[in-house]
């Protein structure tokens, strides 16, 4: 009895989660515009999808500050860990207090009061000022990625590489950087899929003409329901999901390494 | 490597794009100018609690209180429930809760107002068996029901996670001294899953709270939050003054919250989502 009822309430919970995002998908193959009745089988909306204008113009802006956004953020970030790692208890904690600002920040927040230092600072709000938006947004998770690995880090083996005559260039190279590499790599792929995922911030630090897809569905969202929403969606989602496999077969296959050397 | 210059340019970034923006907030918030130079004002902070925002201000937090409720009430068991599970099929249950949480959360609105409209889904649904249409679009019924299917996986993942470190030992050590259910319960095993219960509403009524998005889709503009107010003020009505200060109220209760929530986070250390 117990048992049967932990199970309904289990299926009752997993259904109010999926079922939405399942019909969502199902009606992006919907051959009319209905949104209640299934009328067959079609692949129009995705055709339509590709061939509207500013969806694949938001598309490439979306895409082209993803790459860019992260892998700035990616350099810097991993720097600074290594920095951070470095100094002493009093400036290490400023320096991760000013880390954790903007994850604890609410977003609408840090949106406007990136707007405003653009306006002050007489940026003109579009392209660039949203791409720097974005690398302001994903250097913590880089930060946040790469901190573990250090920790774990045997600190004299860069003292072992310098004593062996490696300059401190090399060393950081072909000593720290390797051993680093898989939390640098997880730091990226995060902050991409952040980026792309991003409305809130986006939308109060871009100006006219320059949308990514959030924003686009967003405009188009609020004017009604369109079917080719859908198939972005689906489209976004099928690939945001791909990215976060990548992500977790890396964390995981850490794991299996770190046990397997314990 | 005692070098830590190569840190400088981030600390740099911060201060330019975090630190100086978070203090011009605070300067349109306190700041006029006028003729004879800069002056300190309370004028625009008065404004956030006149009557006809404060109501604003309550209804937000009234949303997004209502909403932590449910989503504590449906999480919790939830939560136990994954927490009890065979190792090998947990992991599996887990990785399926989290997956909605990583589509966009504007999907996820978009999903329930395609179901929710007047030809929707589950109005026709509603109608082919014989029952009214009922039309809760552009209500504030459902608002509440966007933030609760947005957020509710960020109330089970953090109660879950202190629920499966809890020696099952103690448990049994409970039972075996003659505790029912409910005693083990309310004397074990509900005290030791505070610290879970707090991160977790901190994480859903933080992201309630400052919505402008679940509002504006699915209240249809009429239900107009704080975070709703903020936009208007940024982008149509372009009162920096008493935006900034509308601003500056939500981070300072935010941030005084996750305060108060952190003192109790701190016993469960990877209690978050990485």
């Amino acid at each position: 009895m117990k048992y049967a009822v932990k199970k309904l309430y289990t299926f009752l919970i997993f259904f109010f989660l999926y079922a939405p995002i399942l019909v969502l998908i199902v009606f992006s193959f919907n051959s009319s515009k209905s949104r209640a009745s299934w009328d067959g089988f079609t692949l129009n909306w995705y055709v339509e999808l590709f061939r509207d204008r500013q969806i694949m113009t938001s598309l490439y802006y979306t895409l082209v500050i993803a790459v860019i956004s992260s892998l700035a953020a990616t350099v810097m970030g991993t720097a600074a860990a290594i920095g951070i790692h470095n100094m002493k208890m009093v400036p290490k904690s400023i320096c991760m207090n000013i880390t954790y600002l903007p994850i604890l920040n609410p977003d609408i927040v840090t949106g406007i009061s990136l707007m405003l230092l653009f306006i002050f600072i007489k940026i003109p709000l579009g392209f660039f000022s949203m791409l720097l938006s974005h690398i302001t947004f994903n250097l913590p998770f880089v930060i946040l990625s790469v901190m573990p690995k250090l920790k774990q880090l045997d600190s004299q083996i860069f003292d072992a590489a310098m004593d062996l005559g490696a300059s401190r260039i090399y060393a950081y190279r072909k000593v720290i950087l390797p051993q680093i590499m898989s939390g640098v790599l997880t730091g990226f792929l995060l902050s991409f899929t952040m980026s792309i995922d991003d409305f809130v911030v986006s939308f109060f630090t871009t100006g006219a003409g320059v949308s990514n897809l959030a924003i686009t569905i967003y405009s188009m969202a609020r004017r009604g329901i369109n079917p080719k929403i859908n198939a972005l969606l689906t489209l976004m989602f099928i690939s945001i999901l791909l990215l976060l496999v990548i992500i977790n077969n890396r964390m995981s296959r850490d794991v299996e390494r770190k046990a397997s050397v314990n | 490597m005692r070098k830590n210059w190569i840190a400088y340019p981030y600390v740099v970034w911060m201060v330019i794009f975090t630190i100086i923006p978070l203090g011009l907030i605070f300067y349109y918030s306190f700041i006029v100018k006028d003729d004879s130079g800069l002056h300190f004002t309370f004028a625009h902070l008065q404004r956030v609690f006149e009557p006809l925002y404060l109501i604003v201000l309550l209804r937000s937090v009234k949303l997004a209180v209502i909403s932590t409720l449910i989503c504590l009430i449906l999480g919790y068991p939830m939560a136990m429930i994954l927490a009890e599970r065979q190792l090998s099929r947990k992991s599996i249950l887990v990785v399926l809760f989290v997956i909605p949480m990583w589509m966009n959360f504007l999907a996820r609105t978009y999903a329930w107002m395609t179901l929710l409209e007047k030809k929707g889904l589950i109005a026709s649904i509603l109608t082919s068996i014989g029952l009214p249409a009922l039309n809760i679009l552009y209500t504030e019924n459902a608002v509440m029901l966007g933030m609760v299917y947005n957020f509710l996986p960020f109330m089970v993942l953090p109660i879950y996670s202190v629920l499966s470190k809890i020696d099952k030992s103690v448990i049994e050590a409970a039972e075996d001294l003659g505790g029912t259910p409910y005693i083990t319960f309310k004397r074990i095993i509900f005290p030791k899953s505070l610290p879970g219960v707090m991160s977790g509403i901190a994480m859903v009524f933080m992201p309630a709270v400052t919505t402008f998005v679940i509002s504006r889709l699915l209240g249809g503009g009429q239900y107009t939050l704080i975070g709703n107010l903020i936009e208007q003020q940024f982008l149509t009505t372009r009162d920096w003054g008493f935006g900034s200060s509308l601003s500056f109220v939500l981070m300072v209760v935010i941030l005084l919250s996750m305060g108060i929530m952190s003192k109790y986070e701190k016993e469960s250390e990877d209690g978050g989502l990485w």
